[in-house]
């Protein structure tokens, strides 16, 4: 299907093929729309600014403006990556990303002075502050175990992946850390990006990222190491947790969805993971049927007739081994790792990075995430039949509803409660050593 | 650093604790000589870095804990108890003072004071520890009875995955889980909304990184005060010292070459090759590049020379022909023969000038335009990897190498260098480019002499 010839009134609708993936100028020209018309900028600016929007005696007003963005700027040519964008305000923010264009907008830690002014503080002032505690997890990570995609591809027999490792993380991000301003966000093609934005977190260091990241650490070992997920006694309860309510029941359905059992070169690999040799033989040759072989390997391992060491977690460094959550450490561990914005548009495939639920991510489908060409032809059907607000009645409404609900408003007023709390202290302290 | 009259009484003068390990909160009021503040210095930075050195090849912690005992044995214990405490919190606050200065070298203060302190507390009995833990006020963390019953089964569980039985009897500490970064890396602590819940038995972890904590607000107070005005005040007395003293190298200072390591002017290229340590390869090929270097870049690869035996006159002929070519010859038996001469103390004040051991270059910092400092510690990880490419290292010893630098650990990442491109181990470890190159002569001395025949 050929684009319309443009004419030069901008009234009329460009004609969609909402199924082709646009790139090139096309993609341009959609997300000049799409900035135009969809982009969030004012709930953006109220999350980053974490309150510090002007309102309050006790904000910052420079704070939204040390903030670091970059912008992936796509011409004709070639591709142009510009770090250390900074904006005061959601209106210089929304009129620099309506000039660019950006194919990509990052986003950066909040540091020290505005990253603009950097050079001017370069020996002495020009630090990472704040930032947000982030997590990378990406399907292409879990090729070794799933047979039904590879590389960027994803289906809706292995996205349970992602599910499990929202599921896992989230639990033990709200549980074992205390942290509940949790944004998790579909990162437009193969995977989920997490974004836990209490004080606490974006207060981190370095040291303490690197240690969240290390607990989330299981699956270990390169590419020459045969056995990922070493486990040499009884496990701490946050992994028994993770493998109680959620690794354990998700594997069997692994085995099934993925016929982990069917085929030889899928249960061998399961069976390079016992370190036992007789047991692996003794198996080896039993096998028959489909799901008996699962039951039958179970019930070998756990039976403890055998004694040998390392057998006797072996049922679970399997199941971790094939669900259990792999993170890009690096991207935890960094203060000033730039990770891409929500509510971008995905240039590979034109999806939206909308948010996720975490408290609904079973029902979350990948294949149905709107596109940037299909909210642009629901834009054009609303106009056409002169709808009001219509932007608000396309398919991305409802995930700015669940950013605004579920994310941004308990977020903001926790951060008001603290602005309050801190400016009253202040006050206070202010007040206290005038009195002698 | 004040000076006061009285020396009071362990345990009340404020900087410690009653048992014989300080926590240095406060600069002590004690009186002692200027001699005691550069002696007492230099001996307890012999045993950090030894620390260092052992902590960099990676000893286990119960070979740090011997290195420690031995390390503060031969350096710091006196006879008298009071005596060990006394130097102890002396020297550890001039060194407070020389190494604040820096990012790079409260850096590594920081982490060694914290490991000297882990070892010193493992070795201290539980009276001792117990009596540290109330210093650093942490009997208000321990976990009440109530909150204990509703989550007993979970630190029971924690503690037997890491093979430790709890029983009731057993103390927990409630601290956030910031507070003990290496218990939630390696999970040996159950954490709860935010909370670490301690057993006694990790908490060395705990007492480790308070003190750390403590000890880095401390260095960024002292820098902030030294920069605002000891240093002014202090310029003729202890400013000299403290210069010195961030300085100071302890190995040999390559200055005096032996006689028969005397090398000549024809021979320079094929030894910058093969014996030269990165940063003097660096600075001697850009040399032949531009026929200029700026003159930290002339005073690292110049001492370097003198010490590797380039007499003053071919040092001479070697600088000319190189900048000549730039600045031609006339200028530059105006503007740089001069310094050369210098450096080889035949001018001025006639000090015999040592070539820039391996800490010194480190803490260099050069900016546009130079090409002095340690490429380890410049160099992007690209051009880092190019360079060793061109010496020769590649596959694993090239991974290596890069994990070192990652961690900051460019002396040991030189030390690798050195024995991926001779094939050699190389026990002592490099400190000195001059080291390095003596090292290398070495060896390949010692390989021709196996290849000669035999009389």
């Amino acid at each position: 299907m050929t684009k319309e010839k443009e004419d030069n009134n901008r009234d009329d609708p460009m004609q969609i093929d909402s199924n082709r993936v646009p790139t090139g100028s096309l993609l341009t020209d959609y997300l000049r729309i799409y900035y135009g018309k969809f982009f969030p900028y004012t709930d953006m600016f109220k999350w980053l600014a974490y309150g510090n929007d002007g309102k309050h005696p006790g904000c910052d007003s420079s704070y939204f403006g040390r903030r670091e963005f970059s912008f992936t700027i796509n011409s004709d040519i070639d591709e142009v990556y510009l770090r250390f964008q900074s904006f005061f305000n959601a209106s210089e923010m929304e009129t620099s990303i309506k000039a660019k264009c950006p194919t990509k907008i990052d986003i950066g830690a909040v540091y020290t002075v505005d990253p603009a002014k950097r050079h001017a503080y370069a020996q002495s002032g020009f630090n990472p502050i704040e930032r947000e505690l982030v997590f990378d997890i990406d399907i292409s990570d879990y090729d070794d175990v799933r047979y039904c995609c590879s590389g960027a591809d994803t289906c809706l027999n292995c996205w349970p992946l992602m599910t499990i490792a929202i599921k896992v993380i989230d639990t033990a991000l709200r549980e074992d850390f205390g942290f509940s301003h949790i944004l998790w966000v579909y990162s437009g093609r193969r995977g989920v990006h997490c974004w836990v934005c209490d004080s606490r977190a974006r207060r981190l260091s370095k040291e303490q990222r690197s240690a969240i990241a290390d607990y989330f650490h299981v699956y270990k070992g390169g590419e020459n190491s045969l056995k990922k997920v070493t486990f040499s006694g009884p496990l701490h309860p946050f992994l028994a947790r993770a493998y109680t309510d959620v690794l354990k029941n998700e594997f069997e359905k692994w085995v099934s969805t993925q016929k982990l059992f069917e085929h030889e070169e899928r249960f061998h690999k399961i069976l390079q993971l016992i370190p036992d040799e007789s047991v692996v033989s003794e198996l080896a040759e039993k096998w028959q049927g489909n799901s008996v072989r699962w039951e039958h390997l179970k019930h070998m391992l756990q039976s403890g007739s055998k004694k040998t060491q390392g057998l006797r977690r072996c049922i679970e460094e399997i199941v971790f081994s094939y669900t259990y959550p792999r993170l890009d450490i690096q991207v935890t561990k960094g203060m000033n790792h730039l990770l891409k914005a929500p509510f971008c548009v995905h240039p590979g495939t034109g999806r939206i990075c909308i948010p996720i639920d975490p408290k609904k991510c079973e029902e979350f489908d990948p294949t149905s995430v709107p596109t940037v060409a299909q909210l642009i032809e629901e834009l054009n059907a609303n106009a056409s039949i002169g709808a009001d607000n219509y932007v608000e009645k396309t398919s991305l409404a409802a995930s700015v509803h669940l950013f605004r609900t579920c994310f941004l408003e308990p977020l903001i007023k926790t951060c008001k409660d603290e602005l309050e709390n801190a400016y009253n202290t202040k006050i206070q302290q202010t007040k206290d050593s005038l009195n002698w | 650093m004040e000076i006061v009259r009285s020396q009071r009484r362990n345990g009340s003068d404020g900087s410690g604790s009653a048992a014989s390990l300080p926590l240095y909160k406060s600069a002590p009021s004690i009186e002692f000589r200027l001699e005691e503040f550069g002696q007492y210095a230099i001996d307890r930075l012999r045993v950090l870095q030894a620390i260092s050195d052992g902590l960099s090849r990676g000893k286990k912690p119960k070979e740090m804990e011997n290195l420690v005992s031995e390390q503060w044995r031969a350096n710091m214990k006196h006879q008298d108890a009071d005596k060990t405490l006394r130097k102890d919190i002396i020297s550890h606050f001039v060194l407070r003072l020389v190494y604040c200065r820096e990012e790079e070298m409260r850096r590594w203060f920081l982490s060694m004071e914290t490991a000297l302190f882990r070892y010193r507390f493992r070795l201290q009995n539980a009276e001792a520890q117990k009596s540290i833990m109330n210093e650093l006020q942490l009997q208000y963390n321990v976990l009440g009875n109530a909150e204990y019953e509703t989550i007993k089964d979970k630190l029971t569980e924690a503690a037997r995955s890491v093979n430790f039985t709890s029983n009731p009897e057993t103390v927990f500490y409630k601290v956030p889980f910031e507070d003990v970064p290496e218990l939630v890396a390696s999970r040996r602590v159950f954490i709860l909304k935010g909370f670490a819940f301690v057993p006694r038995n990790q908490v060395v972890s705990l007492v480790c990184t308070i003190f750390r904590s403590n000890i880095s607000k401390a260095l960024a107070l002292t820098n902030r005060k030294w920069r605002a005005m000891i240093q002014d005040q202090e310029k003729d007395r202890i400013a000299p010292m403290v210069e010195a003293l961030g300085n100071v190298y302890l190995g040999p200072d390559y200055s005096k070459p032996k006689d028969c390591a005397e090398i000549s002017l024809k021979d320079i290229n094929q030894l910058a090759s093969t014996s030269f340590p990165l940063c003097m390869r660096h600075l001697f090929g850009k040399l032949r590049e531009d026929h200029h270097l700026k003159h930290q870049g002339r005073m690292q690869l110049g001492l370097f020379l003198k010490g590797v035996g380039l007499k003053l006159e071919d040092a001479l002929a070697f600088w000319r022909a190189e900048f000549s070519q730039k600045v031609g010859a006339e200028r530059f038996d105006k503007e740089y023969a001069y310094s050369i001469r210098h450096n080889y103390g035949k001018e001025g004040k006639r000090t015999d000038y040592t070539p820039y051991s391996c800490q010194k270059i480190i803490m260099s910092t050069p900016s546009t335009g130079d090409h002095h400092g340690c490429p380890y510690r410049h160099f992007s990880e690209e051009n880092l990897r190019a360079a060793l490419n061109k010496m020769g290292v590649g596959g694993r010893a090239m991974d290596d190498i890069m994990d070192k630098v990652r961690n900051r650990h460019y002396q040991l990442a030189c030390t690798l260098t050195f024995e991926a491109t001779h094939g050699t181990s190389c026990e002592t470890g490099i400190n000195h480019p001059n080291q390095y190159f003596v090292e290398s002569r070495k060896f390949f001395e010692s390989k021709n002499k196996q290849s000669q025949p035999t009389a």
